[in-house]
């Protein structure tokens, strides 16, 4: 007998509410909205029998099922994004036992939820990825090791004499993507680093060298797609893509609380 | 009051999404919730799964 007393939540915001047309979360079952506080918590139901601590732990290892989870966790937390002025999305797999719990859980975190709410609005998350290609960063390292001058400079040459085409080119990568993400930064409210992805998972030949997230004043959205295009053709050897707007997932902002 | 609706299905990379909603979102002390070991494996068996690829190029491309 199917067990649906989970409760999977999406996102917190103020004031929203079920629409006309139903809207489907995981495991295709429709979202609910649980009020408490002046806050509103989206929720589907969810049979413990596979979003339990134990069964979900063997399903998040199948990919198929990671996919169409994650799929339908961020269609939900998207379009709470986009009808109310802010909202928390909860990371994936964040499961309540039974309605009041989740009530429970808004009274007592209003005040950090409110924070966070706060912080949120008016403000959209992109993602920039910087990728070098090794050959042409290797050239470039080459050349500034030729055109380098001072005295002070002699002994920092001799050293990065001995270090190999690729060491050079990490390190041209690993400054190159300092600089892009100090320069992004500085238009954003917050700005985060995720690791670079595996390139087996990204499909790319080239070396991830940023993995940035940004949190954007949404005044300042065409800035930042400019600020991007700037940087990709300045640099050589590193190509940037923009990927947004995504819901705040890297600026949730809320503390887990200690127990 | 705001009305939630379906949004229009949006055509992001698996890779990216699940860099934001395995290691971003609020974590809560809820009765389950995934731990940072837990997130670790997943990525470890995203790794392993590369080797058996044609379902996660599918995923990867969206279809």
């Amino acid at each position: 007998m199917a067990d649906k007393e989970g409760r999977w939540l999406y996102a917190v915001a103020r004031d929203v509410a079920v629409g006309s047309r139903t809207l489907t979360g995981v495991a295709g079952e429709p979202v609910r909205v649980l009020e408490s506080s002046g806050l509103a918590a989206v929720v589907s139901d969810v049979d413990l029998a596979e979003f339990g601590a134990e069964p979900l732990k063997s399903n998040l290892e199948d990919l198929d099922w990671l996919a169409d989870t994650a799929r339908a966790h961020d269609a939900v937390v998207t379009a709470v994004v986009r009808a109310a002025p802010a909202a928390v999305p909860l990371r994936l797999a964040t499961v309540y036992l039974g309605d009041d719990r989740v009530r429970e859980l808004l009274t007592r975190r209003a005040a950090d939820f409110g924070v966070a709410l706060d912080q949120l609005t008016g403000r959209t998350e992109w993602g920039v990825k910087g990728y070098a290609d090794p050959d042409a960063l290797a050239e470039v390292a080459e050349q500034a090791a030729s055109e380098g001058s001072g005295a002070g400079t002699a002994y920092l040459l001799r050293r990065k004499a001995q270090l190999s085409a690729r060491e050079r080119a990490e390190q041209t990568a690993a400054a190159r993507a300092d600089r892009l993400h100090g320069e992004i930064a500085g238009l954003a409210t917050a700005a985060r680093r995720h690791p670079p992805q595996d390139p087996k998972l990204s499909g790319q030949r080239d070396w991830m060298v940023l993995n940035g997230a940004y949190l954007v004043d949404d005044v300042l959205a065409d800035e930042l797609a400019a600020i991007v295009e700037r940087l990709g053709s300045e640099l050589p050897g590193v190509r940037l893509e923009l990927t947004g707007p995504w819901p705040p997932y890297s600026f949730a902002g809320v503390e887990q609380e200690r127990e | 009051m705001s009305e939630l609706e379906p949004a229009p299905e949006r055509r992001i990379a698996l890779v990216d999404l699940l860099d934001r909603v395995l290691a971003g979102g609020v974590v809560l002390s809820g009765e389950v919730t995934l731990s940072i070991a837990e997130v670790d494996l997943v990525h470890v068996s995203l790794r392993a799964l590369i080797t058996s690829a044609s379902t996660l190029e599918r995923s990867l491309s969206g279809e």
